[in-house]
């Protein structure tokens, strides 16, 4: 599903990532591991498309509607409530049964009764959570979270250990993260930048 | 039909945004008003309607100014525009959603705005109001996708204006010609085919914007 062939990616003079070869089948799950700047969110914006190489070649085998992508912040308006945010997604990536499927996510990641509440408002914990809900809203066939543990208490990372034990094997994901050993017992494969 | 219902969607998603904060419409209203006061105190007795409605056009364009400037703040502060560029939709309906939340913002800071110049100049008359109209059209056009431009910047609050002032030119020159001219219509048929124009550059161009 992800073709990569001596891929880097500068910005500016700084080089991030370089000469990256990598193939990701179709219901694999990488974990990509590596410390603070060696380049696991610029690898993760790459596939999503939202960066273009500087060098290399990188083909990603999924249409832009059918990619999530969980970034660092969680991509929604801050002064919007988490239902009006879900739905704007919700609408532009044609969730069929939008209402329902919002309904069930934010029950599943335990947001529902704060579902009025501007996202302002919520803690990074509770934004993390309704990010997760956004990137899986349209349920995608290949997911890129970057990070996805981070700001969880355990009660939320219990959460997401069990939505990712659900989707592995079903479905493909780039997981850059700095706690591989949670998800050692589902990954297909790792991949640890310098 | 996917199309308008995304756009419609997104602009929704502006006024409601703007309807619980206020800050773009306020700082627009107070800004024009105040600058429309100075402006009463500046211009020397007899100087005539030409170099007040040269001032109006002025106070117009400093206002959609300050306003596109916050065009995309919220998109930026959590680096949302990401979400809606990776969303399958076409992305000029991202550029047009806006411009249509732009416009709107405009024609309300200029309901309070042409009140406000009647009061200390001159009184308003229709060809003055329709060439606003087509003025904020466009203003919101191009202005939008240079500001989609300059929200990628650290230098954006003085990228836009550089930007935005030089396409802008057509507009005050038609919008003073519509005002004081003895055939407005020409100039009201000028703004009307720059808002065209910029309208179909800034709608096929929106994409190459918010893609690398």
């Amino acid at each position: 599903m992800i073709h990569a062939r001596g891929l880097g990616r500068n910005f500016g003079t700084k080089r991030v990532l370089r000469d990256l070869d990598l193939d990701v089948r179709e219901r694999d799950l990488l974990v990509v591991t590596g410390p603070n700047g060696s380049g696991k969110s610029t690898l993760l914006a790459l596939c999503a498309g939202l960066l273009a190489p500087t060098a290399g070649e990188l083909e990603v085998d999924a249409e832009r509607g059918r990619v999530g992508y969980l970034a660092h912040e969680p991509l929604v308006y801050r002064e919007l409530t988490a239902l009006e945010n879900l739905d704007l997604y919700g609408r532009l990536y044609r969730v069929l049964e939008r209402r329902e499927r919002i309904g069930m996510l934010l029950e599943r990641f335990d947001l529902w009764e704060a579902r009025h509440e501007r996202v302002s408002a919520f803690s990074r914990g509770m934004q993390q959570r309704l990010a997760l809900c956004r990137t899986l809203l349209h349920d995608p066939d290949l997911l890129l979270l970057d990070e996805p543990y981070a700001g969880l208490d355990e009660a939320g990372a219990t959460l997401l250990d069990a939505e990712l034990g659900a989707l592995a094997g079903k479905r493909t994901l780039l997981v850059a993260t700095h706690e591989p050993e949670r998800l050692a017992p589902l990954a297909t494969g790792r991949l640890a930048l310098a | 039909m996917n199309y308008l219902a995304d756009v419609g969607a997104l602009a929704r998603k502006d006024l409601r945004l703007e309807l619980r904060s206020r800050d773009t419409i306020l700082s627009m209203t107070l800004f024009v008003v105040a600058t429309l006061v100075v402006f009463s105190f500046s211009l020397p007795a007899g100087a005539g309607e030409e170099a007040a409605y040269g001032l109006l056009w002025v106070a117009i364009l400093f206002t959609a100014i300050l306003g596109l400037t916050r065009a995309f703040a919220a998109e930026r502060e959590q680096r949302v525009l990401d979400g809606l560029v990776l969303a399958p939709c076409d992305r000029s309906a991202i550029w047009l959603g806006k411009a249509i939340a732009v416009f709107a913002f405009l024609a309300l800071a200029e309901v309070v705005a042409l009140p406000a110049f009647a009061l200390f100049f001159e009184p308003v008359s229709w060809e003055v109001v329709a060439a606003v109209v087509l003025a904020d059209l466009g203003l919101a056009a191009v202005g939008t996708l240079l500001a989609a431009m300059a929200a990628a910047s650290r230098a954006r609050e003085l990228l836009l204006p550089l930007l935005l002032l030089p396409l802008a030119i057509p507009i005050v020159v038609g919008g003073v010609g519509a005002s004081i001219s003895d055939d407005p219509g020409r100039f009201l048929g000028f703004l009307a085919l720059y808002d065209l124009i910029f309208a179909i550059l800034s709608w096929a161009s929106f994409e190459y914007v918010v893609t690398e």
